[in-house]
């Protein structure tokens, strides 16, 4: 029982893990907490649906094709309501990204309706696979394993290339970065770009795990991803990993004990928990205000 | 006096009675957001959770001890303030992204909570009685309207609101002034709900029906989008936006659907091309003033003081 | 009297050690001045007196109370009072806003006073902190300036602005950090004259500095930190001849202190 939960946990918060990902870098390198993150999943999600149903791919490709479109998309968020805000107040741009949000999540509601739909049957072939007393379904090993490739691809991107040295440096220190004659825009929408990537993937996945997906899912998905990021550590790629992974174990173990009408309010109590013990999160450097 | 008024007021067309108590909602609403957001400059994500809060407590207030409409208002008040000063110590101490995200969690939470309780009633809502006043919703709604603007204007112009500024501009700077920021953080933050647990209050017995789902994510952003519109700080844009975008759906049936959309974009655009709201930096009273030619009231005492100073024979300081 | 005393004062970032084991007694009613390299934990110092950083160890104290670990606004009121090395005014508040400010501390009235601001009593505060903020306004050549925005002054004024909106606190001790940066000779020489009008009035000045002549013609003593620790102190003459200070800053500044 335990390790059935476990795995579920572990799959779950894979995907938060994607999602967290993205949330994580993007404040890293402009210190923004990108409201409209979760909405990219959504998209991702409805992208990976439309290519599974309409143009009937496999899954493979319809998860590439999701990130390619997130991609274009969360960069063209970057370059129209964040850039222009980008010397103002953080409370513009933070009311921006809810703009985008609300945007994003409405035209959504008005293009495919309030009711979730459904993968196509037979994207994926779901087979059980029993392990002891544990039924894990081919599905989740699939998450887990195309999460781990990503995460670690990602990985090698942020320290083995000079694009991620370059994401480092800006993310240490924006102006000196510039100075340095990083062209920083470019990072910007290079770190969109792979946050979007991430999110899209996810979006996919989770599409497939539970089968549904609505215009709404991007809110919920995306403030349990946020609280997963915090939990690591804001700014840490490997925190928002171990974040996501912590935070999906969490939830399945407090439905498995009965909470589950409270199920979504568990993220945000770890949230609130979080920034209020340890704000820098698991993993997180302590960045001291310069005064 | 209350059969006066309401024969007064059953001449008017119900249709349009009903706007007119929703603008007045939505203005004391976004006055109550502008303190925290507008004024303190701190994001709150939540504040439809406030007015859930009022709305249910007033409503509990009126079916259980069918208390008066003014003493259930003022407690109403106070109650959802307490609530909001004990959540505000501890996350109030965060910095604005962060807090943001929390008031969020913080109302969805409230959400739950309210979905599952059984004195709210669950997911069934509740149904709210008549208000013990006789004096007509309409009138009592502008009426606390109408305080709630000097209220918030006293608040501006006083030592208080500029200490609320300087929070707003630099937290750091506001501190090495003297300021405790995180206490005054919680009180401008418990006067937000303050202010929206009393327009909860009105909402709940105008509407006769409440449901926690109605407070969710989509009104705080309504109310967000009010005071954006009409300018972060400014009281007469508050006021305006509030007044706009509360007629606007009834006007704009058609576009229905389009409204979230709409406040979406405009979120945005607003941020961008004029962040200051439709009224820029400018006040009413300001306004008012400079139509009739004269000069800020301020500005006179000021040039006084210091003709005063420079008079010969008084001495340096 | 010391009205500043700090004792074997050191902090700690990470690895890092800022200021280490530092000494000092700033004595009321002069001019105390902090000099040395780039980078050698000054404004450090400065955010420790004010209570933005804790000391890892050691101990401050004004006016003999002790002040680690007492939060900043408090602080504050009991009399330091402080500009910052990167400006940081309320930029879309008047210049009258940003010292009215500066007076909070000394004020009373809060929410409860907002709502009845029209009684006899809170008019007559209102009325005392406007006059606080004229004679700070004064003292810094700046009441025609008093309903601009603050972020509209050119910058040698917002440097001013800030230093009236630190002495609208009616502090004991003023800590300049940098007041001079940016600022044309003929600013800076206006800004002596003010500080010492300032310390006419009583204040303690304790300013942090990197234009040699400046310090030179303003302090009535002189700290040298290096590397967050105090290298030498004392008179401005027996600084300027004193070898290690020469050797800290490279021979650059003290070409400049020559007279």
């Amino acid at each position: 029982m335990f390790f059935q939960q476990l795995i579920n946990g572990i799959a779950l918060g894979s995907t938060y893990a994607l999602i967290a990902l993205g949330y994580t870098m993007v404040y890293g390198i402009i210190t923004l907490i990108n409201f409209a993150h979760g909405e990219i999943y959504m998209v991702g999600a409805f992208v990976g649906l439309f290519a599974t149903a309409v143009l009937k791919v496999n899954f493979f490709i319809a998860m590439l094709i999701a990130m390619l479109v997130c991609v274009l998309l969360g960069v063209f968020i970057e370059r129209i309501a964040y850039r222009p805000l980008r010397k103002s107040s953080r409370l513009s741009a933070l009311i921006s990204a809810i703009g985008v949000s609300i945007f994003l999540s409405t035209l959504a509601q008005m293009l495919f309706g309030a009711n979730a739909k459904g993968y196509p049957e037979g994207v994926f072939p779901v087979k059980q696979i029993t392990i002891g007393s544990a039924e894990i379904s081919t599905l989740q090993l699939l998450i887990i394993a195309i999460s781990a490739i990503l995460m670690i691809a990602l990985e090698f991107i942020v320290h083995k290339t000079k694009i991620g040295k370059a994401m480092r440096a800006t993310s240490e220190d924006y102006n000196t970065a510039a100075l340095m004659g990083i062209n920083v825009n470019m990072v910007i929408s290079f770190t969109f770009a792979l946050g979007s990537a991430l999110a899209a993937a996810g979006g996919v996945l989770v599409g497939l795990l539970f089968n549904a997906v609505s215009f709404n899912m991007g809110l919920m998905a995306g403030l349990k991803a946020f609280a997963a990021a915090v939990l690591g550590g804001i700014g840490s790629i490997p925190g928002a990993m171990l974040g996501g992974l912590l935070l999906g174990v969490t939830e399945v173990a407090g439905v498995a004990i009965g909470f589950s009408s409270y199920r979504d309010a568990i993220a945000f109590a770890i949230l609130v928990l979080v920034l209020l013990v340890k704000p820098t999160g698991l993993l997180g450097r302590k960045i001291q205000k310069k005064v | 006096m209350g059969d006066f008024l309401q024969q007064l007021v059953g001449y008017f067309n119900p249709y349009y009675l009903q706007i007119i108590v929703n603008i007045g909602i939505g203005i004391i609403l976004a006055l109550g957001l502008n303190v925290v957001t507008g004024l303190t400059g701190q994001l709150s994500l939540g504040h439809a959770a406030f007015m859930s809060i009022g709305a249910f407590t007033s409503a509990l207030l009126t079916i259980k001890l069918g208390m008066p409409f003014s003493v259930n208002l003022i407690l109403t008040g106070f109650i959802t303030a307490g609530v909001a000063a004990l959540i505000g110590l501890p996350i109030l101490r965060l910095t604005g992204d962060y807090l943001a995200i929390c008031t969020l969690g913080f109302a969805e939470i409230v959400k739950v909570v309210f979905l599952n309780l059984d004195i709210t009633n669950r997911a069934l809502g509740l149904t709210v009685p008549a208000a013990n006043t006789t004096i007509p919703m309409p009138v009592v709604v502008w009426v606390v309207v109408l305080l709630t603007i000097i209220c918030v204007t006293f608040i501006h112009n006083s030592r208080f609101g500029r200490a609320l500024m300087a929070v707003r501009g630099d937290e750091i700077a506001a501190e090495a002034m003297g300021i405790n920021v995180t206490l005054y953080k919680v009180q401008s933050f418990a006067i937000g709900a303050f202010i929206a647990g009393v327009g909860g209050g009105l909402y709940a017995h105008f509407m006769s029906y409440i449901n926690p789902s109605d407070f969710g994510f989509l009104k705080s952003v309504d109310i967000l989008s009010m005071i954006v519109l009409g300018g972060l700080g400014s009281i007469t844009g508050s006021v305006i936006g509030a007044g706009i975008l509360s007629a606007a759906p009834e006007f704009l049936r058609f576009m229905a659907n389009y409204r979230m959309l709409v406040y979406g974009g405009l979120l945005v655009c607003m941020m961008i091309f004029r962040p200051n709201g439709l009224m820029g930096r400018i006040s009413f009273a300001d306004l008012v003033l400079r139509t009739l030619g004269r000069k800020p009231h301020l500005k006179t005492i000021m040039e006084q003081k210091i003709m005063e100073s420079s008079r010969p024979g008084n001495g340096d300081t | 009297m010391a009205i500043l005393e700090l004792n074997n004062v050191t902090i700690r970032f990470g690895g890092l050690v800022a200021v280490n084991d530092v000494n000092l007694k700033v004595e009321e009613g002069t001019i105390q001045a902090l000099i040395g390299p780039n980078g050698a934990g000054k404004s450090t110092l400065f955010n420790l007196i004010t209570g933005i950083y804790t000391p890892t160890s050691g101990s401050i104290s004004f006016k003999g109370n002790s002040v680690n670990g007492t939060p900043t606004f408090k602080i504050a009121a009991a009399g330091i009072g402080r500009t910052f090395q990167n400006i940081r005014l309320f930029t879309d508040l008047t210049v009258l806003d940003n010292v009215l400010i500066g007076a909070h501390s000394r004020g009373k009235w809060n929410l409860a006073g907002a709502l009845i601001k029209f009684t006899p009593w809170v008019r007559k505060e209102e009325g005392e902190l406007l006059d606080l903020a004229r004679d700070c306004l004064q003292m810094v050549d700046l009441s025609y300036r008093a309903f601009e925005l603050s972020g509209n002054l050119p910058y040698g004024e917002q440097r001013r602005l800030e230093i009236a909106r630190a002495l609208a606190l009616k502090p004991d001790l003023l800590l300049l950090d940098e007041p001079a940066a940016g600022m044309n000779p003929q600013e800076k020489a206006e800004l002596m004259a003010m500080i010492q009008r300032i310390r006419a009035t009583g204040i303690t000045v304790f300013l942090v500095e990197h234009d040699m002549k400046f310090v030179m013609g303003i302090s009535d003593r002189i700290a040298v930190l290096d590397y967050g620790e105090k290298i030498a102190e004392g008179l401005p003459e027996e600084v300027r001849q004193n070898p290690k200070v020469i050797e800290a800053y490279l021979g650059k500044g003290a070409d400049d202190a020559k007279p």
